[in-house]
């Protein structure tokens, strides 16, 4: 990947949250390391999903690298720059270039607005809502862009589907122009039925257009299909990364064995002869995770050295990475 | 299950509404489907298809007012359960019929141990005194898998993992042995891979004591994965339902089918785009006249715009309510 390439490159990142005790002579107990030594890059253009289970740090992640969450540790550049401690003024200018979409399209939409002003909001923000004609063009365009008709515009939320609510959701982030987006779980909250559009609509708007995704979902299904690249986070930390096929096709750690093998395919006759791979138990707190690898308490196959020693996150060469103790014997 | 013996269960022309006047929804439109003895009946649709509905009619669970089971048989083992006194259907639920609901955290009382919430169906249908009753849910809590089971008797709900709520759920469920365990979206709050072990434990329990099984979810990886039977609802009415491998191979209903397609799976082909369902899921105050699918059917005739199709049999044990699949009718 060549250094132009690169659109945003997260390096160590650490977000940790500390616990208090006490109402009067409060005092910190224990950290909570939601995320804990998180290193990616994405390229411009590209869509990453970030796969992994509630709990996995996957969206705080997300919110570390736009900022809406102050990370305790670690490096983020975005367009070359690095944005890991800039303040509020030198902010503003970068959320022109990153936006956001959220999962719950009835939380994140002001039922006070009109659906005009929603997706105007960013334009108005950023100064460049002064001409009345151009920016109700713009909305038009916008709405027309993500499939909704122009002519909703003075509507309020109440009155659109959860599926249409989404679609406002996407128009507002694609309002300025972004050139990342991050979606945490943008299309979990829907109707089966209405999945598919929404994700036909982040596929096509990306082949038009060109910004990257960060893609955050539990669904490994939808994120297959709409990613390039996959990383697999558990317990704070990415155990495996790799492009898309080759994660579903082989994967490498015996936790993304493990969460692929959980998935039911769609198809009984599959499923009759499907391998499967046994984990037992939940994930341990990220208050007190285990020692060594996170994963060796659930881990079939976990050894005497997966107990005390922390697997790093290991390069196999053409984009793929794995922190696992059984791929540093094997290479 | 062989279509001679009797089924367990026999739903037949179940009719829920909720609301009076101008006002009425009907959730459960005319709704039909057996349940044989041992057998795993999963009931797939979206939120307002009626497949919870349809569940809470069977235990008799439905808030009234203002809901009300309008008409209907629902036999189980024999008796029409629409017909029992509140007395007598109490003697039913959680006994010979059990549920686990979708949120195990709202369905647990927070201020009881778990041991006595695990202990309570035996000590009241089995009328067995609460130290022996707590000595079962010991052996239960142990049948779902739950290491320490003793100490566990003695824990809250909030101690536990959304997991092991879940396995909490299931064992009172097995308490008394029921005859017929209705899971309503048992694991939709959980993680995948707990997902999983819920699935799978519940299912091998289910098999081990010939219990049948009614399954409700969205899921149609779930239900390729456990269920032996489908019932598909769309806008409170059975649209299709088959043995399971002849659904998956054979969808015949286009709601069916749309729903396959636009569903992205583990093996699919990632360079082919989905093919969504057009429109929305159906306002159940405001169904269309003729099928509940035909706005967002892209092979809607007018016959479909003017008149329901009735549920036919298309082959063996292959049912599907719609007008291209009656060419008689066309």
């Amino acid at each position: 990947m060549s250094e132009a390439d690169v659109l945003l490159r997260v390096d160590d990142l650490q977000v940790h949250f500390p616990v208090h005790k006490g109402a009067v002579f409060r005092k910190q107990v224990a950290t909570v390391k939601a995320v804990d030594g998180v290193s990616f890059q994405l390229k411009r253009g590209e869509t990453l999903g970030l796969v992994g289970e509630s709990g996995c740090g996957k969206s705080t992640t997300g919110l570390a690298i736009l900022r809406m969450l102050e990370p305790s540790g670690g490096r983020i550049e975005f367009e070359g720059q690095d944005i890991t401690h800039f303040d509020k003024s030198s902010l503003r200018p970068l959320r022109r270039r990153m936006q956001m979409v959220y999962q719950d399209p009835f939380g994140s939409l002001n039922p006070r607005m009109k659906v005009r002003d929603i997706i105007g909001e960013p334009l108005e923000v950023h100064g460049l809502a002064n001409d009345r004609k151009a920016f109700d063009q713009r909305i038009a365009q916008l709405m027309r862009t993500v499939g909704l008709l122009p002519d909703m515009a003075d509507r309020f939320p109440h009155e659109f589907s959860g599926g249409q609510r989404q679609r406002i959701g996407i128009a507002r982030a694609l309002a300025l122009e972004p050139a990342l987006i991050i979606c945490d779980e943008p299309v979990s909250a829907l109707d089966v039925s209405i999945q598919a559009q929404v994700v036909n609509v982040f596929v096509e708007l990306q082949q038009r257009l060109g910004m990257a995704y960060l893609f955050i979902a539990h669904d490994l299904a939808v994120v297959r299909h709409v990613s390039d690249r996959i990383a697999v986070m558990y317990l704070g930390r990415i155990v495996e990364i790799a492009a898309r096929d080759e994660i579903y096709r082989k994967p490498l750690h015996p936790y993304t064995q493990a969460l692929l093998a959980a998935v039911p395919v769609a198809d009984p006759v599959v499923e009759a002869t499907r391998k499967r791979v046994p984990v037992s138990g939940e994930v341990p707190s990220a208050m007190n995770p285990p020692s060594g690898c996170r994963f060796h308490t659930r881990c079939p196959l976990a050894m005497d050295r997966c107990r005390q020693e922390d697997p790093t996150l290991r390069d196999l060469g053409a984009g793929r990475a794995v922190a696992c103790h059984l791929h540093d014997m094997a290479a | 299950m062989t279509t001679a013996a009797r089924p367990l269960l026999s739903v037949r022309n179940l009719v829920t509404r909720f609301g009076r006047g101008r006002g009425a929804v009907t959730a459960v439109d005319d709704v039909s489907f057996d349940v044989g003895v041992g057998e795993t009946v999963a009931i797939v649709g979206e939120s307002g298809s009626g497949k919870s509905v349809t569940a809470l009619s069977i235990l008799r669970l439905i808030p009234s007012p203002p809901g009300r089971i309008e008409s209907g048989e629902i036999l189980f083992e024999g008796r029409d359960l629409t017909k029992l006194s509140e007395r007598e259907i109490m003697e039913i639920r959680g006994n010979r019929i059990a549920m686990i609901f979708q949120e195990p955290m709202s369905s647990l009382n927070p201020v009881l141990t778990v041991g006595l919430q695990v202990a309570e169906p035996i000590n009241v249908h089995r009328r067995k005194p609460w130290d022996a009753a707590l000595g079962t849910a010991k052996q239960l809590l142990g049948r779902v898998r739950m290491s320490d089971a003793e100490s566990r008797l003695r824990a809250y709900p909030h101690q536990f993992s959304g997991g092991m709520r879940q396995r909490a759920m299931i064992a009172m469920a097995l308490a008394c042995e029921p005859r017929l365990i209705i899971a309503d979206e048992p694991t939709t709050a959980l993680d995948v891979t707990v997902q999983a072990q819920i699935l799978d434990l519940l299912k091998d329990l289910a098999q081990g004591s010939r219990c049948s099984l009614i399954l409700i979810t969205h899921d149609l990886g779930v239900v390729a994965r456990y269920a032996d039977r489908v019932v598909v609802m769309y806008g409170g009415r059975v649209v299709e339902q088959a043995p399971a491998r002849e659904l998956y191979a054979n969808p015949r209903h286009p709601y069916t089918r749309g729903l396959m397609a636009s569903v992205p799976r583990l093996d699919g082909d990632t360079s082919k785009r989905l093919v969504p369902i057009d429109g929305q899921p159906p306002n159940l105050a405001r169904l269309p006249a003729g099928c509940a699918f035909a706005p967002r059917c892209r092979q809607a005739t007018d016959l479909c715009h003017r008149e329901r199709p009735a549920l036919a049999e298309i082959g063996p044990q292959h049912q599907t309510a719609c007008w291209l699949e009656t060419p008689a009718h066309v």
